[in-house]
């Protein structure tokens, strides 16, 4: 038993290391303390649920209301109140929320890094000049790729990308 | 009983399966409960079709004319690559030769050089995309009989493309999103690494509108609607010409027609 | 039984840290590819699948073959396999594992896989394949260690592995069927459309099989780790010889009915693959030299002068199981695409990022290769002494 030392310190370097994205998550979330400043609509007072349903559920609503939409063609939504809302991403959450201010703020708040929701689905206050952020960027001489192409690899999100990578790499260019 | 860890770590594994295989087998039963039924010709009232006839004709008029393709690229974010190798296509246009091999002749080559010709998925009764795909992504719509297309669902596995004889399927080879000059934010773009297609205008069609490309036709060369309604203006555009549909000797029963 | 991996000379860790390396070139390459998009690969739109599936289709192959040492074993006794048996096992294993890994790597959202379990569809082939082939690794899986768990107990194998192994038998002829189901259902390839697929497929799988256990155990005998016994490789040599003249007549089954028919679609993509077609002849040279492998291989398997000189015996599997790997690995997708179904010529020519991929699932493959052999002849040598 000369090795127990060793096979404990062992032990514990594991579990360290093992659960080490819990404690830096937990000294993240210590060090932004403050809650994060939702910006909620002006014009409505009420949601298509109740407040704590939304915030416990919304993530299931939604794929519930996507396989309505897309697989069932249905698209009616009666709420709690009896009131009558469609089933759209776009068009009612977006119609009140701001995608930047509700959405992201709380996302990242909560560390969600990003739901690929917005690798389609479209922000229409974000394309008031009717051009995508990708395509605005790209006329603007650069496109930062690395950004959209990581959403789409949830292993490696967690790092924050910054390099730019010229647009020429971009397989679809090259002839 | 004395479990061992090496017992302890089989059971666990094998429990893990067990569980597995009952979700597999209670969503196979469900999935085999909703399967296709045949649309048309198996007694009881005709299925609803929509289908789509196209008056070359008309189109013939008009050389260079692509108005139907940028009215559906519009409406559908559908983006604009250049390398033909990664291009997205829902509605093209082709050569007469290469859409319709069997009917090429020094005639159709004199007539048809250099006028358009659109093809786009033909929604077939018996669509050879549904039934290779592996998770439901694609499938055959039992009110219209529209071929639909779930891109949260689908995998990229491309075997629809591969299944598919009309070439009618695009898989996203890059980011779509920079390709795309002006985004319609009421409809998704896609991502990169699904499949995509031509879905007859589903989202129009639930607001009470015509597909894009018939709206956009200053000619009103394409008809659309129910094939099993004699009254509707495909039948109607259909009785009165001749028409081919591409490959129907292959018994996948393409529903758009082109009349020539 | 780990820990017996872990021993070797500096020629064996050399040879580890080089397979190491290659797969995890290929491993960066594949989420490279992932990141930027499959745009990256030379597949098209005209050519969705490409070298990845076709070394699939050639992977599950090799790992059917394990039948052919194991049926002659275990149905009708042939104490020459005693000692092969085992690797021929092992190898069907890691080749299917290798199959799997191709798959996930051409797919487009690979991390949405499990959507094929979740809302299964059976109306698809690669649901099945996808079932058969996670099935017959851990058939083998579970198979193997439970030998090599009793022979270093020194006590015979519970009966239950006899079982198992049978079992094992119907399904590796279910995986190849599967896989050339896949192809051969699908009116709109007539390159593919064919009910000899599935038989051209074992045949080919089983010469490439044999081939590669009896190049494996020449090589293992030549680095003096390992003697399968001149009996057992003789005895796969026949086998070899037996598969690749029945794959050879299958082809010209194929060939025979393609050309007198003279049916445009079917003609032209043979055309394409031997001969060229609109001056696109990329794929020409291979594919005669696919045929010009498979009658070397025959004539020094068949012409007595050649059959006894055993110096040629490790080139003629050579050639075998090149020729099979360049038909079926690269030849059968390029020919089910081109022409397309427009009648055109499209062009595709694997480059570097996905040769890349490749060699690293080769290399990862020979890895696992390596260190299962390793283990298992460690146990047995221990076992033995
Ligand atoms: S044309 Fe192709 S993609 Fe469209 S329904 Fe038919 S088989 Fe499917
Ligand atoms: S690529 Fe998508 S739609 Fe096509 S078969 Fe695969 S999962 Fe289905």
């Amino acid at each position: 038993m000369r090795d127990r030392v060793w096979i404990y310190s062992g032990l514990a370097v594991f579990v360290a290391v093992l659960t080490c994205p819990f404690w830096y998550a937990l000294a993240r979330a210590h060090a932004a303390s403050r809650p994060p400043q939702l910006v909620l609509p002006a014009n409505q007072t009420q949601c298509v649920a109740p407040v704590s349903f939304m915030r416990a559920s919304h993530m299931q609503m939604l794929l519930d209301w996507r396989e309505d939409v897309v697989r069932r063609d249905d698209h009616r939504f009666v709420a709690y109140d009896g009131k009558i809302y469609q089933k759209s991403l776009t068009r009612t959450c977006l119609g009140c929320h701001s995608k930047q201010q509700f959405c992201d703020r709380c996302h990242a708040y909560t560390g969600v890094s990003g739901p690929y929701c917005w690798d389609c689905h479209n922000d229409p206050r974000h394309l008031a000049a009717g051009v995508t952020p990708e395509a605005q960027s790209m006329r603007a001489g650069g496109f930062d790729r690395t950004q959209s192409m990581l959403s789409h690899f949830p292993k490696l999100t967690t790092s924050s990308p910054t390099s730019r990578q010229p647009e020429q790499t971009a397989a679809g260019r090259t002839p | 009983m004395k479990i061992t860890r090496k017992d302890f770590l089989r059971l666990s594994g094998l429990s893990v399966l067990a569980a597995g295989a009952v979700r597999t087998f209670e969503a196979a039963k469900a999935a085999g409960q909703s399967a296709i039924r045949p649309l048309r010709g198996s007694g009881g009232a005709p299925r609803k079709q929509l289908a789509m006839a196209i008056d070359l004709r008309k189109c013939r008029q008009r050389p260079g004319c692509d108005l139907c393709m940028k009215a559906c690229r519009d409406a559908h974010n559908v983006p604009v690559i250049a390398d033909p190798r990664h291009e997205v296509k829902w509605i093209w246009n082709a050569p007469f030769a290469e859409v319709f091999p069997l009917e090429q002749s020094a005639y159709t080559e004199r007539n048809y050089t250099g006028s358009p010709l659109p093809v786009l998925c033909n929604h077939c009764d018996e669509p050879a995309c549904v039934r290779v795909c592996p998770t439901g992504a694609t499938w055959k719509r039992s009110e219209d009989g529209i071929v639909m297309m779930d891109w949260h669902r689908c995998i990229g596995c491309k075997y629809c493309m591969v299944a598919c004889p009309y070439e009618a399927r695009s898989f996203n080879f890059v980011d779509p999103r920079p390709y795309i000059e002006h985004i319609n934010s009421d409809f998704p773009t896609r991502s990169m690494g699904v499949v995509e297609k031509c879905n007859f205008c589903a989202e129009r069609l639930a607001a009470g509108k015509q597909p894009a490309c018939v709206e956009a036709c200053p000619a009103n060369a394409i008809a659309f609607g129910d094939s099993s309604d004699p009254n509707s203006p495909v039948c109607l555009a259909l009785s009165a010409s001749f028409s081919l549909r591409r490959k129907p000797e292959l018994g996948t029963g393409p529903n758009v027609h082109s009349i020539v | 039984m780990f820990e017996k991996a872990l021993a070797g000379g500096r020629r064996y860790w050399l040879w580890v840290g080089f397979l190491l390396a290659v797969s995890f070139l290929g491993l960066f390459d594949w989420v490279r590819e992932q990141q930027i998009g499959l745009g990256v690969t030379a597949l098209t739109r005209d050519v969705p699948w490409g070298l990845y599936i076709g070394q699939f289709v050639f992977f599950v192959g090799l790992g059917a073959s394990a039948l052919v040492v194991v049926l002659p074993y275990y149905l009708h006794n042939w104490k020459a396999f005693a000692k092969i048996t085992l690797l021929g096992e092992i190898l069907g294993m890691v080749s299917v594992f290798m199959a799997m890994l191709f798959i996930f790597v051409s797919m487009g959202r690979p991390m949405r896989l499990i959507n094929v379990l979740w809302y299964p569809h059976p109306n698809s082939l690669i649901f099945w394949d996808i079932n058969v082939l996670s099935g017959y690794v851990l058939l083998n899986a579970i198979v193997t260690t439970t030998i090599l768990w009793s022979e270093r107990q020194g006590i015979a194998p519970p009966r239950w592995t006899r079982f198992l192994v049978m079992l094992s038998l119907p399904w590796a002829v279910s995986i190849h069927t599967v896989t050339a189901f896949i192809l051969c259902g699908l009116v709109a390839r007539p390159y593919w459309l064919t009910p000899l697929m599935a038989p051209r497929f074992l045949a080919s799988a089983f010469t490439s099989g044999a081939a590669l256990l009896a190049l494996l155990a020449l090589l293992m005998r030549r680095l003096g780790v390992f003697d399968v016994g001149e009996e057992a490789i003789q005895k796969l040599r026949t086998i070899a010889t037996y598969c690749l003249l029945t794959h050879v007549f299958f082809d010209l089954n194929e060939i025979f009915t393609v050309f007198y028919s003279r049916i445009p679609e079917h003609v032209a993509h043979i055309d394409y693959l031997f001969a060229g077609l609109d001056g696109n002849d990329l794929y020409a040279p291979w594919m005669q030299l696919s045929a010009l492998f498979a009658l070397a291989a025959l004539a020094i398997f068949l012409i007595p002068a050649l059959r006894n000189r055993s110096s040629l015996l490790p080139w003629a599997c050579a050639f075998a199981f090149f020729s099979m790997l360049i038909e079926k690995g690269l030849g059968l997708m390029v020919g089910g695409f081109v022409p397309t179904a427009f009648g055109v010529t499209a062009a595709y020519a694997p480059n570097l990022s996905e040769w890349t991929v490749v060699a690293g699932i080769w290399a990862f493959g020979a890895l696992l290769i390596t260190v299962l052999y390793k283990i298992a002849l460690a146990v047995r040598a221990e076992a033995e002494s």
